[in-house]
């Protein structure tokens, strides 16, 4: 038994970690997550949640369909709150793969779930602009000469809401969702830290220890990974019980996207648990001379 | 792929997996409806409203004034009423979950299904990123201000009419055609010139907001309060964090500190400096790790309910 174990094929914890993943979702397997007071969750709830109703916040997907698993519930997440709350949403992204996603907050979750808000007066997206940093360089400097029109064409100056916006520091919250570069890093660089303006974050698990630092002074609240959309769903959904109605979980974009991925998250690490367990056990019982 | 033959019994494993997931597949079709996507159609019409710098597009159809239309599918359940099949996003749903498949089937091993989907992935990536360098930087940055009138009409009408040629945009038009000249045989040094501007122009751009944002901000966060009162007096806790923090900063700095040999108490700060960086390393292992199983969740997610219909 033991040799075999020593001699374990690769494709073996392939196929076991296969499982582990897909048995919870088959099953439908969720475990409770508790969200401590004062977390992380918490801060980027109250920073988009303390805000006066009508603020103006601007929105960047700088992700792309690659980290999607993780970003997604956290993106629609935050698009929830703000409508839920009347921010005025300024959407854009760094990542060309961004937009369609853009697109999905904008058309399926503010369109079905907030059909009262109107494109132009209460949301509207710059679409995706080429240039990483110095995007965001001009967008703190002055919108309007990086961004003539908006992603549908339309000249700014006649959309309502941006005909009176000048620059980005004319928002009262930057909320970035970020798979790399460019992303959180650079909001916090070129916008966050020299324009003063408060900044929440969700990105992926790679990026989190980098950008655990800049909490709190200059990022107000950062969510990583799908932990962190997890939490952030509980507390969205503990203060707004009507974004739990099974109509709203069982849609497209669900408001407890993230909660439902953590059922495998929990199994998967479990099973990672016990193969370092037995791997510590097999190489000590093998250094005693036990072989 | 691996250039060494494959043996008898590998040639029979992968047949006999590739006759299992085909035949699962016609199966999932008949009786799962798998990949199957049903939408509701609509006609969106907007008229024109008013002339020149006034008009404006309002939605429904006004007689006698230009307009467009255009069909909005949503995906629908299969029972709603109106429900139709959508071809072509039957087809989509199909491709990704084979190309799923396909990708997946490299933890089995190196082969040619593995080989075809990495071959399109790049293909189609290379494809879209210069049609999206040519709309979003081109057209939406160069002609914009180069040619205004001829960009308005042609590919951008919410253009504003005050849009006026901008000389500045020469530079980069020229820069940027002194850059390519890298291609050419001869005269390949006119390349550096543009070359040595973005260099410098960038190194500039960054440097003041590391300093800033990296660099001082950092040093101000770590020079914090040891004793942290709040509304409610003593905070045990905080205190805790603030003087880990600080030890934890000190002792990372002493171990890169290598004008000093590491021995005595600079070697065993450096020690503990070791420790915390390994925790850190660990905590960023833990969250790639759980990154990665996201990934995976997601794409069985797919799998299971927007192909197969399971959940």
């Amino acid at each position: 038994m033991l040799n075999y174990l020593r001699n374990l094929d690769r494709r073996i914890v392939f196929l076991l970690m296969g499982l582990a993943v897909a048995l919870p979702i088959l099953f439908k397997l969720s475990f409770p997550e508790p969200v401590p007071e004062g977390s992380q969750p918490y801060h980027v709830f109250d920073q988009i949640d303390n805000l006066p109703d009508g603020s103006r916040v601007l929105i960047s997907f700088d992700f792309d369909p690659g980290s999607q698993g993780e970003l997604l519930p956290m993106a629609m997440g935050f698009t929830r709150h703000c409508a839920q709350k009347h921010h005025k949403m300024y959407f854009m992204c760094l990542w060309p793969l961004g937009e369609p996603f853009v697109e999905d907050a904008m058309n399926i979750v503010i369109g079905q779930e907030y059909p009262d808000l109107i494109y132009g007066e209460d949301f509207m997206s710059f679409g995706y602009k080429p240039g990483a940093e110095a995007v965001i360089k001009n967008c703190i400097v002055d919108m309007k000469t990086l961004f003539i029109t908006d992603s549908r064409k339309t000249d700014l100056n006649k959309i309502p809401m941006t005909a009176n916006i000048k620059s980005a520091k004319a928002m009262d919250l930057i909320i970035n969702i970020s798979a790399g570069d460019p992303g959180t890093k650079q909001w916090v660089q070129y916008a966050a830290t020299p324009a003063g303006i408060p900044l929440v974050a969700g990105c992926t698990g790679v990026q989190a220890p980098l950008l655990y630092p800049y909490i709190p002074n200059p990022l107000k609240g950062l969510l990583p990974a799908i932990k962190g959309a997890a939490g952030y769903e509980q507390v969205l959904i503990a203060a707004y019980p009507e974004m739990g109605a099974a109509d709203i979980v069982d849609s497209k974009y669900s408001s407890k996207a993230a909660l439902q991925r953590m059922g495998p998250q929990f199994v998967a690490h479990l099973l990672m648990v016990s193969f370092i367990l037995l791997g510590n056990f097999i190489y000590f019982y093998d250094k005693k001379g036990g072989a | 792929m691996s250039d060494a033959p494959m043996t008898t019994n590998a040639k029979t494993g992968w047949m006999i997996m590739i006759a299992v997931v085909v035949l699962g597949m016609i199966l999932a079709w008949f009786t799962l409806d798998a990949g199957k996507v049903w939408v509701t159609s609509e006609t969106v019409t907007f008229s024109q409203v008013g002339v020149d710098d006034q008009a404006t597009w309002s939605e429904g159809a006004i007689a006698g004034a230009p307009q467009v239309s255009w069909v909005v599918a949503t995906e629908v359940k299969p029972d709603t009423v109106g429900a139709t099949l959508s071809t072509n996003r039957t087809i989509g749903v199909w491709l990704a979950a084979i190309l799923t498949l396909f990708i997946m089937s490299f933890l089995a091993g190196d082969n040619p299904f593995y080989k075809t989907a990495e071959s399109i992935v790049i293909g189609v990536s290379a494809a879209y990123w210069m049609v999206l360098s040519f709309w979003t930087g081109i057209v939406d940055k160069l002609l914009v201000n180069i040619i205004p009138d001829t960009t308005r009409a042609w590919a951008v009408p919410g253009l504003p009419e005050s849009a006026q040629f901008n000389w500045i945009y020469l530079i980069p038009l020229v820069l940027s055609c002194m850059l390519i000249w890298r291609l050419s045989p001869k005269g390949g040094w006119i390349a550096r010139w543009p070359l040595a501007f973005v260099i410098g122009t960038t190194a500039g751009f960054r440097l003041l907001s590391h300093l800033e944002s990296d660099f001082l901000l950092q040093i101000k966060s770590t020079i914090t309060s040891l004793y942290v009162v709040g509304a409610d007096g003593f905070q045990f806790w905080p205190s805790v964090s603030a003087v880990v923090i600080l030890l934890s900063v000190l002792c990372c700095l002493v171990y890169f500190f290598f004008s000093m040999e590491h021995k005595g108490v600079v070697g065993k700060t450096a020690r503990v400096g070791i420790y915390v960086l390994m925790v850190t390393f660990g905590a960023a292992f833990g969250l790639t790790v759980m990154g990665r199983i996201t990934l995976l969740t997601e794409r069985f997610d797919f799998l299971f309910d927007d192909w197969l219909h399971l959940l």
